[in-house]
């Protein structure tokens, strides 16, 4: 009943993201480390266990730099929502790939004439006053800070909102 | 015997008896008690809200009057519980409108609440008092208007932690003028304005108010305007503790908190600018509280504060304290029995402050009445936790956090196993622990061996084998809450210890190597338990069997399984032979496990 557990068939890892084992030291970067810039360090989620109202209230930093802009994803047509930070992209192409990748589903090309046309999925968002506004018009950092939740709408009813919208 | 007290008079003893526990001892005595004892018993405490249901409760306990409610995980407030999970307080409410007329208090944690449900709240019951939503979700500030708005005798109304869906701030200008009544108002979780005019007033016409606790949007001027009509207030929490540096300013605000002669606690200070700290002075001496959580302020300012409020019981500030500040605290705070220290960056690597393990020790030498502990830091040695337990045997409560995953000791670089032992070896009143750091199978030995009135433990990146959670489960006999994530335990521990579950009130178990086909296993063999299997890759019949679940929550009830799931949750198939619609002595533990 209990066979032996084959770790590797498994997709579970323990242990910090990007290391291959158990870690048993602790580890600083040695000096030699700094040839590259180091990788941003990928989160572990819920660690450390902080609440997530409790951002950090240094004095240095102003709201906008707290970790973490969480902001709900719907898919139409999916059972359940995911959360994702936006903070973590630096610009519409690596959101947009992150979002085909978590939903398996392909976006295409935006135009500020036509929107997503011609795929099957376009991203569309609620900003601050409630309104579903197509991904990809405004300036990224404006985005950013106007985003409040996304959604990812069916390339049908998602044209009509581009061409609402112009 | 021929003869028995009569009713009446067990049921004025029985009134004197508080404690749950208590309660439901009485309750095992025998039928008549058990009948006497649920029709005088008229406050509830569900510490999960699906291990019954709310039909079992009313049926058993007629004449409620205050009920408590806890529904998430705790490891929810880390973003580990998926969203949709459940914890829907409305089949609650809808049943208690009908069957509980004269409610007067729901206290929810961990809970989604509607407006729907906020505003059944407001209309089914008439001598409604106190509503306290600790840490729920779900509501909007419309909600809030019907509860101000209905609620003739509301008294206290703390929303501590809740995340609302901020629609205006009016909902406060719906508590009628004929209000009077108000003890307490908890707004701080609040993002939008309120009317201040409507404030003013509430705080003005209620002259019982003992706490209020603003949001960050009342500017600091504005708070003599209610510090001066709230003299009476015990505990206060500020708006946002900056304005332009002008005397007149400064002035108002000490003056105003030289008024409040009662005040005992206080909160809030967003965005603190350091020149207006001194205006808090004349509170300190009789501060006991003080929650500076949201308060950027540096060691040598907090030091100067902390040096004012001799009484000082418990202090919950960030790592800006410094070990400076926490030896400086460790002299002049010699009532401390809570201390809090959260990291003010806790997703850097690098340490931005002085904090280490030494202002924890310091505290523990310095402040003899320390019982609870909730520290952050970036290392720790065995050495200083030894000398933690040795200096505080009466620790109840002991939660560190060493913020990189699996630190060890950064003296010796061992595990920790020898530290936390001599914490649950030393401190014998135990009840609350949370480990982190290097931890080998070794330190749950100590564990299972000392820690016998544990109630609740915490780990994380812990461990070697099942053997680990075989020890805690076989040797902890006062555990009632067990929470592990990215832990290797696995199917033989969890088996072997089945029957023990049944003691507990929940296991949640995230990212260790519990296989589907033992979560089955489990479920069938222990038909009062509802052992639900979380994974967002989809059915785990798409895997082997063998496959490790994502997340796994398991927890004792007598309602069955739930029926309220997300598509990413399953509840285990029970034996088909065993019924669970009845209620068993089971039951009269299950309601009121504190």
């Amino acid at each position: 009943m209990l066979s032996h557990l084959n770790l590797e068939a498994t997709e579970l890892r323990l242990g910090l993201p990007g290391s291959d084992d158990l870690p048993s030291t602790n580890k600083r970067p040695s000096p030699e480390d700094h040839q590259t810039p180091p990788a941003p360090k990928a989160q572990i989620v819920g660690w450390p266990p902080v609440k997530s109202y409790r951002k950090s209230t240094a004095a240095a930093k102003s709201a906008e730099a707290e970790s973490g802009m969480y902001v709900k994803v719907s898919m139409d047509g999916a059972p359940y929502l995911r959360k994702i930070d936006i903070k973590l992209y630096d610009g519409y192409s690596h959101l947009l790939t992150a979002l085909e990748d978590m939903f398996k589903l392909s976006i295409g090309e935006y135009s500020e004439r036509e929107g997503y046309k011609g795929s099957e999925y376009a991203p569309a968002y609620e900003d601050k006053d409630g309104d579903l506004m197509l991904v990809g018009d405004v300036p990224w950092e404006m985005f950013m800070s106007s985003c409040k939740r996304l959604r990812i709408m069916r390339g049908a009813d998602a044209r009509g909102l581009a061409s609402a919208q112009h | 015997m021929a003869y028995s007290f009569p009713e009446e008079v067990l049921e004025l003893v029985l009134s004197f008896l508080r404690s749950d526990r208590d309660r439901n001892a009485v309750s095992l005595v025998c039928w008549s008690w058990y009948e006497i004892e649920r029709w005088c018993r008229h406050r509830l405490f569900i510490g999960n809200c699906y291990a019954v249901s709310p039909e079992i409760v009313i049926r058993r306990f007629p004449e409620v009057r205050a009920v408590e409610m806890k529904g998430k995980p705790h490891f929810a407030d880390f973003n580990l519980v998926p969203e949709g999970w459940g914890g829907y307080v409305q089949p609650w409410i809808r049943a208690m409108a009908a069957s509980y007329p004269s409610l007067e208090e729901i206290r929810l944690k961990r809970m989604v609440v509607t407006d729907e449900s906020l505003d059944l709240i407001a209309r089914s019951f008439k001598y409604f008092k106190v509503l306290v939503l600790s840490s729920c979700e779900g509501f909007t500030t419309d909600g809030l208007a019907s509860i101000a708005a209905n609620c003739r005798n509301l008294r206290e109304i703390d929303l501590r932690e809740s995340e609302v869906e901020d629609l205006s701030g009016h909902w406060l200008s719906h508590f009628p003028d004929n209000c009077t009544s108000l003890v307490s108002l908890n707004m701080s979780c609040l993002g939008s304005e309120v009317s201040f005019p409507a404030l003013e007033r509430l705080v003005g016409r209620c002259p019982s108010l003992r706490t209020l606790q603003l949001n960050r949007a009342v500017p600091l001027e504005k708070l003599p305007n209610l510090l001066h009509r709230a003299p009476q207030l015990v505990e206060f929490g500020t708006g946002a503790y900056s304005a332009e540096i002008r005397p007149d300013i400064y002035s108002n605000v000490a003056e105003a908190f030289s008024v409040c002669k009662q005040l005992r606690g206080l909160s809030g200070f967003w965005d603190v600018v350091p020149a207006y700290i001194p205006a808090m002075y004349s509170a300190c001496a009789g501060i006991t509280s003080l929650d500076l959580i949201y308060a950027a302020i540096q060691s040598p300012d907090l030091v100067k504060l902390i040096s004012l409020c001799p009484r000082l019981q418990c202090l919950w500030v960030l790592d800006y304290i410094e070990d400076a500040g926490l030896e400086a605290l460790a002299a002049s705070c010699k009532d401390l029995q809570e201390l809090r220290v959260f990291p003010s960056d806790p997703f850097e690597a690098e340490a931005n402050v002085a904090l280490t393990e030494q202002g924890l020790v310091s505290v523990s030498e310095g402040c003899p009445k320390l019982q609870s502990v909730l520290y952050f830091c970036r290392q720790m040695s065995n050495a200083a936790l030894i000398t933690i337990a040795r200096n505080r045997p009466e620790m109840v409560r002991f939660r560190l956090c060493i913020i990189e995953p699996q630190a060890p000791d950064y003296l010796t670089l061992e595990p920790l196993d020898t530290g936390f032992g001599a914490i649950v070896e030393n401190c014998k009143q135990l009840r609350r622990l949370s480990m982190s750091g290097l931890l080998t199978d070794r330190v749950f030995e100590y564990i299972g061996k000392h820690a016998k009135k544990l109630e609740m433990l915490s780990i994380a990146f812990a461990g070697d084998s099942d053997m680990g959670l075989d020890h805690v489960l076989s040797g902890c006999d006062s555990l009632r809450k067990l929470e592990i994530r990215d832990c290797p335990f696995g199917d033989k521990a969890l088996l072997a210890n089945a029957a023990k579950l049944e003691t507990m009130r929940s296991l949640w178990m995230s990212s260790c190597l519990v296989s589907y086909g033992a979560c089955k296993l489990l479920a069938q063999k222990m038909p009062r338990l509802n052992v639900e299997v979380i994974d967002e890759r989809g059915h785990p019949n798409s895997r082997p069997e063998t496959c490790p679940v994502e997340k796994l929550y398991i927890y004792r009830t007598v309602a069955g399984r739930r029926v309220d799931m997300p598509d990413f949750i399953w509840t285990m198939d029970k034996d088909a032979g065993n019924p669970e619609a009845f209620v068993s002595n089971g039951a009269v533990e299950m309601v009121g496990d504190a």
